[in-house]
């Protein structure tokens, strides 16, 4: 034992512990408290009953009454443990309660009502998870709906970025024409136009084009994305144009150049990217909850704020779905987390 | 082809006939237009797409924005809109004095300001402490630094939907923070119907999703930083907070300058996660900008676009104040790499 706990304390270099080793590790292990606590408790909340939501202090397990039911009686009937008058303790399902009086029959002795204060009595619970937070919306909800308009926005959105914007960085990478240095500096100067300073004009834009509670308005303003440009032009631009010429001596035709070439070559950044506008269109919140007006128009986003924002807040399924919500982003997390981190580190962009 | 790669690329050939198809289509017209403008003027037609969605959907709306702030009436379209002059300006300028919002005529422009101010003041500086010290300490030698560096990176993929949705439940009745603090024997609050606690609630969960980038581009800073310079500096004698004032933060300075630009215009924009969190509440204690402009422009029963539109162009002019400087700072940062 205490060599297992040499190990784990031993330093590199062999010094003793340095006050500054150990600011380094209770900010660590802080931090791992901090960021992902909150999305675990909220993963864990998400399978309780709505009456052990409503509980304080709440348990960290999600737990709920047993029930039982009794002869005589058309519901299941909630089980408590009650200390009875001569000390002894029994288990009792509770008919109805009277004030501070509980009247409570034996299971298997369902004639005999027995008056118990409710003081004394404690109700027997077991462990259960409510998969039916999860299920429930499915169908009572438009939860497919607006799941299934969500991943239609992504989905659309990122490859439509993808066509448009590695036409853009080809033309900007691989052509001299006159206005290049121009194009270049208007797609860069766009990154100082945010959306929350256009929105107003913007949205009548989208009205104008009959765009407004379409999902095509809230895909088509965002795929001419500068950071897209940008990432797949640096790249394009490593690939030598000797390529680009001998291409051009065998008579492919420049559509053939960016299509059987230049896309191929462009794959790595193409994915980054692809990432990138995945996160980015999934998360989209301020824009879709402008032009998408309609119920059944609604991203998973939009929906989720909207039903939170109500004033009885059914928690029991806002936080199933929210997790629902987590789960691509928490996927690129997981297997894509070294590409994002690295691209973020090489590029400074987001 | 490979033998062992068959199977695999044998069916994404399969899924990827039908786009081979259609840019095989595409192909044929193409020529002939390339016949027609010349290899240079096909760099035009790779252009387009992009510059047209760009024209409609960011210069063009950049432009009649100006237009729409100085009109009035609750029309959406321009041409149905009465030209007011500077009249929306007039108006969000019109104050008794501009340290107290009540006094003004748009009492809730100012109360946003002045709530956005504290924000960006408060959350950047701390932003930047809380992110400076995890880059310093992650840049440590330390056991599984990668896994360390995704542990503080997860909450910035999250959308801000899901990270209001998180904190509002931690930060209700029978939230976690209740539970935490009625096990040490404390009595719970309701913390998110008190308007200092959400004000400070708004900066705190804002930085908890945020920091994870800013902390990986100053990690990627601190990391440039020639190890041998410290090397020296121990040989010298050097105590490491000297090291720390002398080395560290001169070398950091040019990527600290960049993260304290780009904390600053995200600051300046905060909107999704308190809008989710608080909905700017209690009364209008969370209220910010781009809340302002959007409750006015769209939610408010009487929406007012060219007040809104009057409203953004102020945010925008400090935003380009902001992003020139950081672009002014990339420069320098350029040549200083030179040197």
């Amino acid at each position: 034992m205490s060599r297992i706990v040499r190990f784990l304390t031993r330093r590199r270099g062999g010094k003793g512990w340095h006050w500054t080793d150990i600011v380094t590790w209770t900010w660590l292990v802080g931090g791992l408290l901090i960021m992902f606590g909150p999305a675990v408790w909220l993963v864990g909340s998400s399978f309780k009953s709505p009456a052990a939501l409503a509980e304080f202090p709440p348990t960290i397990l999600p737990y709920v009454t047993q029930k039982v039911t009794v002869e005589g009686y058309d519901k299941p009937l909630d089980l408590y443990e009650a200390t009875l008058e001569d000390g002894s303790t029994v288990v009792l399902a509770e008919v109805r309660r009277i004030g501070v009086m509980s009247q409570m029959v034996d299971p298997a002795k369902p004639g005999e009502i027995i008056k118990v204060n409710i003081a004394k009595r404690t109700p027997v619970r077991e462990m259960s998870f409510a998969t039916e937070n999860y299920t429930e919306p499915f169908t009572h909800f438009d939860f497919v709906r607006y799941l299934w308009n969500s991943v239609f926005v992504t989905v659309t959105a990122t490859l439509i970025t993808l066509v448009v914007n590695s036409m853009a960085a080809f033309a900007l990478s691989k052509y001299e024409f006159r206005g290049r240095t121009v194009a270049m500096l208007l797609i860069l100067a766009t990154l100082m136009v945010p959306l929350s300073v256009i929105m107003v004009p913007l949205y009548s834009i989208v009205s104008a084009l009959g765009l407004f509670n379409s999902l095509w308005g809230v895909i088509l303003p965002t795929v001419a994305t500068p950071t897209g440009v940008f990432i797949l032009r640096q790249y394009m631009l490593t690939i030598p144009d000797e390529l680009v010429d001998a291409a051009r001596m065998d008579k492919a035709s420049e559509w053939q150049i960016y299509w059987r070439i230049i896309l191929p070559l462009t794959a790595p950044a193409l994915a980054v990217l692809a990432i990138f506008s995945v996160v980015w269109r999934w998360n989209d919140f301020l824009w879709p909850l402008i032009v998408l007006s309609r119920k059944e128009l609604y991203t998973l986003q939009v929906g989720l704020s909207i039903y939170s924002g109500e004033l009885n807040v059914q928690w029991h399924f806002i936080l199933a779905m929210t997790v629902v919500t987590m789960i691509p982003v928490v996927l690129v997390f997981i297997f894509l987390q070294r590409f994002i981190t690295t691209g973020i580190a090489g590029t400074g962009l987001k | 082809m490979r033998m062992d790669e068959s199977g695999r690329s044998g069916l994404s050939q399969i899924a990827m006939m039908p786009i081979h198809f259609l840019m095989g289509v595409l192909d044929a017209p193409l020529r002939w237009l390339q016949r027609a403008t010349g290899i240079n003027g096909m760099a035009a037609f790779f252009l387009l797409p992009n510059m047209m969605i760009f024209g409609v959907f960011v210069l063009l709306p950049f432009f009649i924005n100006f237009a729409y702030s100085m009109t009035g009436g609750t029309a959406l379209f321009l041409p149905d809109r009465s030209f007011v002059g500077a009249d929306q300006y007039a108006r969000l300028f019109d104050c008794g004095s501009y340290i107290d919002p009540g006094s003004c005529a748009e009492d809730t422009f100012w109360t946003a300001v002045r709530n956005t101010g504290w924000f960006v003041v408060l959350q950047v500086t701390l932003m930047i402490l809380v992110s400076l010290v995890t880059a310093l300490i992650l840049n440590r030698e330390l056991m599984a630094r990668s896994f360390w560096r995704a542990v503080f990176f997860f909450p910035v993929l999250l959308s801000p939907v899901v990270v209001g949705l998180i904190w509002k439940w931690i930060l209700q009745r029978q939230g976690l923070l209740n539970f935490g603090l009625y096990s040490l024997g404390f009595d719970p609050h309701v913390w998110l119907n008190d308007r200092n606690w959400s004000f400070a609630a708004t900066i705190g969960v804002s930085i908890w999703a945020h920091m994870g980038f800013y902390t990986l581009i100053l990690l990627a800073g601190l990391q440039a930083i020639p190890k041998d310079l410290y090397e020296a500096a121990e040989m010298d004698g050097t105590r490491p907070a000297r090291a720390f004032w002398r080395i560290t933060l001169p070398l950091l300075m040019p990527n600290l300058l960049v993260v304290v630009v780009l904390v600053l215009i995200r600051a300046v924009q905060i909107f999704d996660e308190v809008y989710v969190l608080t909905g700017g509440g209690p009364g209008t204690s969370t209220l910010y900008l781009t809340q302002y402009i959007y409750e006015t422009g769209f939610a408010a029963q009487l929406r007012n676009p060219g007040l809104a539109a009057a409203a953004s162009i102020l945010m925008g002019a400090v935003l380009v104040v902001l992003t020139l400087l950081q672009l002014g700072l990339g420069r320098s940062e350029k040549k200083g790499g030179r040197k």
